[in-house]
């Protein structure tokens, strides 16, 4: 961590990869929602914005991404 | 450094054409003609050609209308040999300017490949095109000798011409966008720093080399100096090419060219990812600048006139289904979305409109942007929005089941 800001954490959607079953939308309501076919949707299309008390949230949905879609990028 | 960066190390021995000719003054395709045209090869280093393309103000010319010299500066100087691509796959239907380009003028791009990669000091040199554009290339390494440079065919999609796809090809995958994390000018090609420039890109910067930024700007406008190649077309007339001083109005440029505005309903300028301009709008310059007020873009320096009577809601119906089919299938919303888009604008197009469509194109075209690994569900939503805007009278005939262009 460095003290010069607060760092910006996004988190990186490969559409590449992700099939849209949602794991992620459930780790992170607060951020995702579903699209009509199941691809989470969040502000930010491919970088969403994630706030501090959620990066552990977000660490979560990177892990358990079945395709290995996520990422995350301060 | 020196204070001296202007001055160019190796000057042809020609001056440089004169007037709005440029990339085809040669006249024609052959070497002879090529170096009487514009004489012997410069060497310039890569302080040197960054700097000269900064003064002449080139913008690439490929569709996403970064400033050439940025492209050249970014990548990295880190001692690692980059890999340079001359892109002249034209997957939009609407352009013919880099075929026409190969096809008459393809020493002049190959010089500007040629050029790039020896300042840049890069590992491997690659063209890449359509197998009718090759021809022409093929034969011109024969007339030089050349055997530096690899060639590769480019399929006729419509994203194959997107730069990640381009290396993906290259590189002996499908031609396929990638998802980007990082850019192709860090990471490229097996890694390598990949600086990927448009055909007609290099060709400027093959003549700025020889004769320098001022020549370069003793054309076009202070903010769009030089000359570009345009691809006009209508729905009446096929598609031809033109070299045009850059930041013509588009009413000037329909009138240089025999097509007369008063039989002009609107313009799709920029390609099949571009704007609707209506006709009041048609005195915007056809340039980065002048395009920005009303919304739109260059692109690949695509203008297609919508005639008085044709309906511009079909034509953007049309257009869409056909995108859609060119998604690369890849990522769920480009894949699922587009189609829906699609379908949702033929309806409201061919007569099958309720009063909610406008606002579902909308919320599809929302919907898409910004989720793709590539720009094309961005690029279609764009459209499709934008021919909401331009013909809004229209839809509000369509949906009480009549057509302007009809009556
Ligand atoms: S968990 Fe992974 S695959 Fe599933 S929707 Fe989220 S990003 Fe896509
Ligand atoms: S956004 Fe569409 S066209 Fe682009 S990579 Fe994804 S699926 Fe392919």
């Amino acid at each position: 961590m460095t003290d010069r800001k607060v760092p910006r954490t996004t988190m990186h959607i490969d559409w590449t990869r992700c099939d849209g079953r949602g794991l992620c939308i459930e780790l992170l309501p607060e951020l995702l929602t579903r699209d009509d076919w199941g691809y989470p949707v969040g502000r930010g299309g491919s970088e969403i914005l994630i706030p501090e008390n959620l990066e552990y949230a977000a660490q979560d949905a990177v892990a358990l991404c079945p395709t290995q879609a996520l990422r995350l990028r301060k | 450094m020196t204070s001296d960066q202007s001055t160019i190390s190796v000057r042809g021995h020609v001056a440089g054409p004169a007037g709005t000719t440029r990339l085809f003054a040669a006249g024609s395709g052959d070497y002879g003609s090529h170096q009487a045209a514009f004489g012997p090869l410069p060497a310039m280093g890569r302080a040197p050609l960054i700097d000269e393309l900064s003064r002449s103000g080139l913008d690439g010319r490929g569709g996403a209308g970064f400033t050439a010299w940025q492209k050249v500066a970014s990548v990295p100087a880190d001692g690692r040999r980059p890999v340079v691509v001359a892109n002249g796959a034209e997957g939009e239907p609407l352009s013919k300017k880099d075929a026409a380009l190969l096809h008459n003028a393809p020493h002049l791009v190959i010089d500007g490949l040629l050029i790039a990669g020896q300042s840049l000091d890069a590992k491997e040199l690659h063209l890449y095109a359509g197998a009718e554009q090759l021809a022409p290339v093929i034969r011109a390494f024969k007339e030089r000798g050349e055997a530096r440079i690899r060639l590769h065919e480019a399929p006729d999609t419509f994203i194959s011409g997107e730069a990640t796809a381009v290396v993906s090809a290259i590189s002996g995958g499908l031609p396929i966008p990638r998802d980007r994390t990082k850019r192709l000018t860090d990471s490229g090609l097996n890694g390598r720093p990949t600086l990927v420039h448009n055909v007609e890109t290099l060709a400027h910067l093959a003549l700025i080399s020889r004769f320098g930024s001022a020549w370069f700007r003793s054309v076009g406008t202070g903010s769009a100096p030089g000359t570009r190649l345009i691809t006009l077309s209508g729905n009446t007339a096929g598609a031809r090419v033109y070299e045009i001083p850059t930041g013509l109005c588009l009413t000037e440029i329909l009138v240089s060219t025999g097509v007369d505005p008063q039989a002009v309903r609107a313009a799709l300028v920029g390609g099949y990812h571009g704007t609707w301009l209506t006709a009041e709008q048609l005195d915007a310059p056809f340039s980065r600048e002048g395009l920005a007020p009303v919304g739109a873009r260059t692109g690949a320096g695509i203008i297609m006139t919508l005639g008085s009577g044709s309906c511009g809601l079909a034509a953007t119906a049309d257009i869409l289904g056909y995108l859609a089919g060119q998604s690369a299938r890849q990522c769920g919303p480009c894949t699922n979305g587009l189609p829906n888009m699609a379908s949702q604008f033929a309806r409201l197009a061919y007569g099958d409109a309720s009063g909610r469509l406008p606002q579902e194109i909308s919320r599809l075209a929302a919907l898409v942007t910004g989720r793709g690994s590539c720009a094309h569900p961005d690029g279609t939503a764009r459209l499709a929005l934008s021919a909401l805007m331009a013909f809004a009278s229209d839809v509000e005939a369509h949906l009480r089941g009549r057509c302007e262009a009809l009556q």
